[in-house]
């Protein structure tokens, strides 16, 4: 059964479509004989994305924690981060390699230090945001320099947060499209593998952009979820 | 010796960048400066001419848009959608539809460079003052007098950080202009089994250094264009981020 599948499908798709495939067209029929083709990439572009984020942003989280007590660790961290940020990730995936070797491991090395400049600056201009009358008057109702992060300041603080995690996820999803480079597979090596065929192009690029807007989707409802204070109330 | 064997492939790649040699498949020399030197100028000519048109479109646009508070849906969303969208879906869809080509490359770059320079533009003339503004009105400016003298001015650090994320993320992606025949840095990078892998690391390490300088070159910039009497007032006040991406605003503050 395993030895006959492929030669099935090969015949298939000789089969349908032909005409289309070899005019470079657009091929619906094409499209659906291959879908199966996308499955893998798209995993894997998946797990570069979570992976990736979910890392940068424990690091991130990290950071701004550390430079919200020591005000004086701000401008280094944003200097070294905007450094990461501005070496091109295509540049970073070879500079990488003789360290870090071919693989899943350079990407995501890779994409999480391109993260890190948008989450850090994000987390702490939501923490900066926090109204000092708010804080004062938690002070005043006896809080801890600790009771009043977590109490306060940090879910005061998730908007802009989750809107750096938003610009951090779709950023990602972009620049993972470049992980085949890095030897990361994803959708990437998908569009390269046959960058002039139109049906190929659109799927697997389409594929990428899709899944930049189900991530924003679902960071938004998570937002809207943990912030219910921040529902618009409704004009008399 | 871990120190060696780190350096190894940097000392090579370094190496390719400084002096020609034969290639991996034989036969022809590549490398050296000389070569190195045509990919990045035709790498920057790209680049710049991208650039600089996305500036010549996008900055009245966004100036103008933010000036009159129209359009925010247009000038906030197109940001969004081209951080969707990857560089290179975005070139495979050219390639696919329109073919090879420096022009379909450059115009490839112009889309993504359009987003910020755009959207940075709107913000950074709506965060204007509005006193100032008010001021400025009631001195007898007319709208053109009054973008030109007061908000281009006010909103320059936020319009520079918007061309900086724009030129940076088109170098970048000049370096998958190879994929459509177009002669980048991304050359050795894209074709390995002619240049070698001390090709791909060495085109690699120029396009970063490049990138940096570009990065650099265009805060110099915005220093030099910047009117002496907010220099002035900048000392008085919390220094401006690197590099600012427009954010949603939580809540209207109210003073």
């Amino acid at each position: 059964m395993s030895l006959l599948a492929p030669i099935a499908q090969v015949e298939i798709r000789e089969r349908t479509g032909e005409s289309c495939v070899a005019d470079n067209g657009f091929c619906p029929s094409w499209i659906a004989d291959n879908y199966d083709r996308y499955v893998t990439p798209f995993i894997e572009h998946v797990v570069l994305t979570v992976v990736s984020v979910s890392v940068g942003f424990a690091i991130a989280f990290t950071l701004a924690l550390i430079a919200h007590r020591r005000r004086w660790l701000i401008g280094p961290i944003a200097g070294v981060t905007g450094v990461l940020y501005t070496v091109p990730s295509i540049a970073a995936f070879f500079l990488l390699q003789p360290i870090t070797g071919r693989g899943n491991l350079t990407a995501i090395v890779a994409l999480v230090a391109y993260t890190l400049l948008i989450l850090f600056r994000n987390i702490m201009t939501g923490l900066a945001n926090v109204p000092a009358e708010t804080k004062d008057a938690a002070r005043g109702m006896g809080l801890t320099d600790r009771q009043l992060l977590w109490r306060v300041e940090l879910p005061l603080a998730v908007p802009e947060i989750l809107a750096g995690l938003r610009i951090a996820t779709t950023t990602t999803i972009g620049l993972a499209t470049l992980a085949f480079f890095a030897g990361g597979g994803g959708l990437g090596a998908q569009i390269d593998a046959q960058i002039f065929f139109k049906s190929n192009v659109v799927v697997a690029g389409g594929l990428a952009v899709l899944l930049a807007a189900a991530f924003d989707l679902i960071i938004l409802r998570f937002q809207k979820r943990v912030t219910p204070w921040q529902r618009p109330a409704v004009p008399a | 010796m871990s120190v060696v064997a780190l350096l190894g492939p940097f000392g090579d790649a370094i190496d390719f960048v400084l002096h020609e040699r034969e290639s991996v498949s034989g036969g022809v020399q590549v490398g050296g400066l000389g070569e190195i030197g045509r990919f990045a100028a035709l790498h920057l000519i790209l680049s710049a001419v991208a650039i600089a048109a996305a500036i010549a479109v996008a900055l009245p646009a966004g100036l103008y848009l933010g000036h009159k508070g129209r359009g925010e849906f247009l000038a906030i969303g197109v940001s969004n959608v081209g951080r969707a969208v990857p560089s290179l879906a975005l070139l495979a869809f050219f390639l696919a539809y329109l073919g090879i080509g420096f022009t379909n490359v450059a115009v490839v770059l112009f889309l993504l460079a359009v987003p910020p320079i755009l959207t940075n533009a709107y913000v950074g003339v709506r965060q204007v003052d509005p006193d100032a503004v008010d001021a400025a009105r009631g001195m007898g400016m007319t709208d053109a007098q009054l973008i030109r003298k007061v908000r281009l001015p006010l909103a320059l650090p936020t319009i520079f950080a918007g061309i900086r994320l724009a030129a940076v993320s088109v170098i970048a992606t000049a370096t998958i202009a190879p994929l459509a025949n177009v002669q980048t840095l991304g050359e050795p990078i894209i074709s390995p089994q002619i240049y070698g892998g001390a090709g791909q690391l060495g085109a690699a390490i120029v396009v970063a250094l490049i990138t940096l300088a570009a990065d650099a070159g265009i805060g110099f910039l915005q220093r030099a264009v910047t009117p002496k009497g907010l220099k002035l007032a900048e000392g008085s006040q919390p220094r401006r981020r690197r590099l600012s991406v427009a954010l949603p605003t939580r809540r209207e503050r109210t003073t």
